[in-house]
């Protein structure tokens, strides 16, 4: 009775914690990373080392911090029952616009910024108008997105291009406290993405696009619109990402976006997360989760130095294994 | 009647070069129930949709209270008060009942959407159809089928609505949860809301409705006063002929040996399965919603396999050694378990045989059997209409012969001549030896086609009944607590 009453006074917390709790998935996924850190512990402990010490988990938020940010992107549009597959490429080419732009002088800072996000908006408008005007699927409609990036990549880099001025780098190295700055910022595009998700009529219109186009459309909403607003902020995102990765490298470099696989390890985070692929449900909070497991399992990787051939196989059985517990957990 | 709230004049649609709609004439008033009959293609869905605002007339007027309106789209539709429920509940599974009941038009304070407000107006809507089993923060995926219905009506009143559309509301329903349906829906009418009321089911209609519309290929045959008419004549307005009989004959002879058998079989959901099903026999199965109907049939069929009991000739762990023991079920949801919607007739038609390498018999003669025979074998299943598909579905199972067949519904959301056949095909079946269960929620099919009737009640046999039983005494079986 008590707990109601605090919940209607503080209808924003309530709404929150009854919205996480009645988020199964996403619990799952919490549950699933608690066991990681507590398996990775014991794995340290009676190796007489430490796991998780401060160092660590600056190291994880480190790393996580970009590939995080994509993911919440790319929940946007998944929810929207849409998909992005050229967000690795928008990251390669914004950290060579931003780095270009720059060109190692602090005036350059807001005009790159101004630059990177229109490019990637741009990008983000562009597949959004391929997959709803065109009616092309996602998933072909972003590949040739990406394509059409790589060969203007291709063509004219190659290699690293352009500087970033020392200012800027306290982007991606600076600290705050115990807490990166890099990690601040994810938390707050992950945070703004879960209040557009559950706050705005854009978030309920892309839960409503996604769970079923046809539906919305006889309550009158516009899906296509939808549709493109959910592409423009994931690419928007994976432009915030670029700018963090030009900050953290120093210069633009045209394969950092590949090398570091953001495309598909988004969607893998996603998906771990427990947003359906297919669209209309999930959330931000999974998808936390799912970048969060995924880089835990790195670190446990890393620290016991087993080789990139093992680690990928185990990335894959962790993917698989996710997918198939959401399944189960839904039709149970 | 006053008050005249709908006037649809020449309506004029063509599909294609396909005339769908010729020159047809709605009115509706306020606190009016009219229904809208027809068989399948007779017009009413597109009719409907033209109304709602989801296609646009090619001709012809639709009035609202006196004004001429054109809607260019559902939304314009329904600011001008007229809202539809469809066929296939719209409703997103995954979001709460508020959010389905303001989806589109969601409340917002200061730019956010206000979920108290959301939340409390829903908890009036849905207290003011009396409605108290669940409440306006239960996901929409947790409701039974007949509740979801009541969120679509939560959201009708929100918009205002002066007309509502219920499109075969009932389809899915059982007997007493569409009696629940019929009673909001003249509690909406005594609002003064007119409610124009698709279905197939006669016998509701004539019990609901103030005003009958017959419709035949896209004209409209007659409008008449409910209190005028009776069912033979609204078949015969329907399908333009008389039908003799609404059901073929029984069986003259006693049925023969008995072609599949189970003892004390149960599941997850059934209990005590005693059932002996024999050849030349139809057997009807009754029963509320959760009953466990389509749950007995799967078992028998293997889908959802019995964990426990006896069965002879042999108990199937799954569907392939159901089929292999001559056993066929029809599945109740046509689109989702019976067809594959993107491939022709011939690979829907022929794929039990295919995939257990039977031997085929001939398409055409197969077509012919179950009365599709001028159909093209190359012709997408999901052009078809309603009736045919289901036609199809039994095809698969005429071509496979199986020795028991089970039927899940075989006639729902299906056109009064394509049921006509439908009922003659089953007889035929079981005068030709094969053992049939039917299951049907429209009663008064259940006790024509039967030879014999099995009532079940929360997963157990509640009791048997001879041929020609009353509904009310198949009722007092499968309700009693």
């Amino acid at each position: 009775m008590t707990q109601q009453l605090d919940l209607r006074r503080l209808p924003a917390v309530g709404s929150f914690l009854r919205r996480l709790s009645a988020d199964r998935p996403a619990r799952a996924v919490y549950v699933a990373l608690a066991l990681l850190i507590v398996v990775g512990w014991l794995l340290f402990a009676l190796d007489g080392g430490r796991f998780l010490s401060q160092e660590n988990i600056v190291g994880i938020q480190q790393r996580s911090a970009a590939l995080g940010i994509v993911a919440v992107g790319q929940t946007l549009v998944i929810l929207a029952g849409s998909l992005d597959l050229s967000v690795a490429y928008l990251i390669s080419l914004t950290t060579l616009v931003a780095a270009e732009t720059m060109g190692g002088a602090d005036a350059g800072v807001p005009v790159a910024v101004a630059a990177v996000l229109a490019v990637s908006a741009t990008a983000g408008l562009v597949n959004g108008l391929i997959v709803t005007r065109l009616r092309v699927h996602a998933f072909i409609a972003t590949l040739g997105v990406a394509l059409v990036i790589r060969g203007v990549l291709d063509d004219r880099y190659d290699g690293p291009a352009g500087s970033v001025p020392e200012s800027f780098q306290h982007l991606g190295y600076d600290r705050v406290g115990p807490l990166p700055v890099s990690a601040l910022l994810w938390a707050a595009v992950a945070a703004s993405a879960w209040f557009l998700l559950s706050r705005t009529r854009l978030g309920c219109r892309i839960y409503a696009v996604g769970g079923d186009a046809e539906v919305a459309r006889l309550s009158g909403v516009r899906g296509e619109r939808v549709v493109v607003a959910a592409h423009v902020l994931c690419s928007l995102c994976a432009g915030i990402a670029g700018l963090l990765l030009a900050s953290r490298l120093g210069a633009g470099a045209p394969t950092v976006g590949t090398d570091g696989g953001y495309d598909l390890e988004s969607i893998a985070a996603v998906v771990i997360g427990g947003t359906a692929l297919a669209g209309g449900r999930g959330g931000v909070a999974g998808t936390v989760g799912g970048v969060l497991l995924l880089a835990v399992l790195d670190s446990i990787f890393n620290q016991l130095e087993v080789d990139s051939f093992a680690k990928d196989v185990v990335r894959g059985v962790v993917l698989v294994a996710a997918l198939a517990i959401h399944a189960r957990r839904r039709t149970a | 009647m006053h008050d005249c709230v709908l006037k649809m004049t020449g309506i004029t649609k063509s599909f294609q070069g396909v005339r769908v709609l010729d020159g047809v004439d709605l009115e509706a008033s306020a606190g009016e129930v009219h229904a809208v009959v027809g068989e399948n293609g007779a017009g009413k869905s597109t009719l409907m949709k033209i109304l709602a605002g989801a296609h646009a007339p090619d001709g012809g007027s639709v009035e609202i209270d006196g004004r001429t309106v054109v809607f260019g789209h559902p939304v314009q539709a329904q600011r001008a008060g007229v809202a539809i429920m469809h066929q296939e509940l719209s409703l997103l599974p995954e979001r709460t009942v508020a959010e389905n009941v303001f989806l589109g038009r969601e409340p917002v304070r200061r730019g956010l959407v206000d979920r108290a407000a959301m939340e409390s107006a829903t908890a009036e809507l849905l207290d003011s159809v009396g409605e108290e089993s669940f409440g306006p923060r239960d996901l929409v995926r947790r409701l039974p089928v007949a509740r979801r219905q009541v969120v679509e009506i939560a959201k009708a009143l929100s918009l205002n609505a002066r007309i509502v559309v219920m499109d075969e509301p009932t389809a899915a329903l059982a007997e007493h949860e569409a009696e629940l349906l019929h009673t909001l829906v003249r509690r909406l009418a005594s609002r003064g809301i007119a409610i124009l009321y698709v279905s197939h089911r006669l016998r509701e209609i004539l019990d609901l409705a103030d005003r009958i519309t017959v419709l035949k290929d896209g004209s409209r045959v007659t409008t008449a006063d409910a209190s005028t008419m009776d069912a033979p004549t609204l078949v015969r307005l329907m399908i333009g002929r008389e039908l003799d009989s609404y059901y073929p004959p029984r069986a003259a002879e006693p049925p023969g040996p008995v072609k599949l058998s189970v003892r004390g079989g149960g599941n997850a959901r059934l209990r005590g399965i005693d059932l002996d099903l024999r050849a030349g026999e139809i057997v009807g199965l009754a029963g509320l919603q959760g009953s466990g109907r389509t749950e007995l049939a799967k078992a028998l069929f293997g889908a959802a396999p019995f964990t426990s009991g006896e069965m002879t000739p042999c108990r199937p762990c799954s569907v392939r050694e159901g089929i292999a023991a001559g056993i066929g079920l029809v599945t109740e949801d046509r689109k989702a378990e019976g067809l594959l919607l993107n491939q022709p007739v011939r690979d829907n038609a022929l794929l039990v045989t295919r995939a257990t390498r039977m031997r085929r018999p001939g398409i055409e003669r197969l077509l012919e059997r179950v009365g599709l025979g001028p159909l093209r074998p190359t012709q997408e299943v999901r052009l078809l209409s309603g009736g045919n598909q289901q036609k199809v579905v039994l095809a698969r199972w005429v071509a496979a012969a199986p020795r028991v067949l089970l039927l899940d519904e075989p006639t729902r959301g299906v056109d009064v001549g394509a049921k006509a056949a439908i009922h003659e095909l089953t007889r035929e079946l079981a005068r030709d030896g094969t053992a049939v269960l039917m299951i049907s929620s429209e009663l008064p099919e259940l006790i024509g086609m039967s030879d014999r009737i099995v009532v079940l009640r929360d997963g157990r046999i509640a009791g048997a009944l001879p041929a020609g039983s009353t509904e009310e005494s198949v009722m007092r079986l499968a309700a009693a607590s």
